[in-house]
């Protein structure tokens, strides 16, 4: 009974929590978090093609490299948010403003 | 309305602890509580990636959200001050434009789900992946993998460069 839409709805339930977290957090931590659950939910999107729809592992190669480009996404976000919590003793991403036009 | 069998209960356990913590990450107003609940949704999807038969993929999830991102995630917030203070730790503005975005969005892939009429072939018996994996890796994939060893460099380099402490007076 578990079949493909079952992942596919999960993984659209998980992608449209982390496009609410990322439009509605000023915390830079939290924007990052839901990016992370967009990118897992592109994975099991991923997972749930490669096991139902192609029969192959490509999906799977696909996913390890989601996977390795979200761990280098998230050094580099992290290094940056502490670059920017030196400068400016705040994570919140209204108060960096400072390339406002 | 067939029977439910085992697997599917399991499946809508795991699918709806999903879900839930997800909404802890995207809702709970304290920032160290999304941050576990983060972990929760992480778990969860690896045991998603069990029931699509890709073991391999679900302990690399492990492996690299839990031990390695989440504890990442954590340690800045943990770096960052005033975490205890609930109103400044998680604020979060414009929640109904956001939700109406959201909401549009999640009807339109509603749509593309049901619509879709996605191409199905017959499902193989889960087999260990592991072995597959790795001769595509070294065979198939070889230039996008050694690409991602140069990728994790950079961001190595990188990180350390930015978060270093500046030299001044020399």
């Amino acid at each position: 009974m578990i079949g493909l839409n079952g992942f596919l709805i999960v993984s659209l339930i998980v992608f449209v929590l982390g496009l609410y977290c990322v439009l509605t957090r000023r915390n830079a931590i939290g924007i990052l978090m839901g990016v992370e659950l967009i990118l897992n939910s592109a994975n099991i999107n991923y997972l749930a093609f490669a096991r139902y729809s192609a029969g192959t592992y490509d999906g799977q190669i696909f996913a390890l490299f989601v996977i390795m480009l979200a761990a280098a996404e998230a050094v580099i976000g992290l290094a940056i948010v502490l670059g920017i919590y030196q400068t400016f003793h705040t994570i919140d991403v209204e108060a960096t403003e400072t390339l406002r036009g | 309305m067939s029977a439910l069998t085992l697997p599917d209960v399991l499946f809508l356990g795991v699918a709806a602890f999903t879900v839930i913590t997800a909404m802890g990450v995207a809702f709970s107003r304290n920032i160290v509580y999304s941050a576990f609940s983060l972990m929760g949704t992480f778990m969860s999807v690896a045991a998603l990636y069990v029931f699509l038969a890709a073991d391999f993929v679900a302990v690399v999830q492990v492996l690299i959200y839990v031990g390695g991102i989440l504890i990442l995630i954590l340690f800045a917030v943990m770096l960052t001050h005033r975490i205890a203070d609930v109103s400044i730790s998680n604020r979060s503005v414009g929640r109904l434009p956001a939700l109406g975005i959201a909401i549009v969005i999640g009807v339109l892939m509603t749509t593309a789900v049901r619509r879709g009429g996605w191409h199905q072939v017959e499902v193989a018996p889960a087999t260990p992946t592991t072995a597959q994996i790795g001769d595509l890796f070294l065979t198939h994939y070889l230039l996008p993998f050694e690409l991602a060893s140069v990728v994790l460099l950079a961001a190595l380099i990188g990180a350390a460069f930015l978060s270093r402490k500046e030299l001044k007076d020399i």
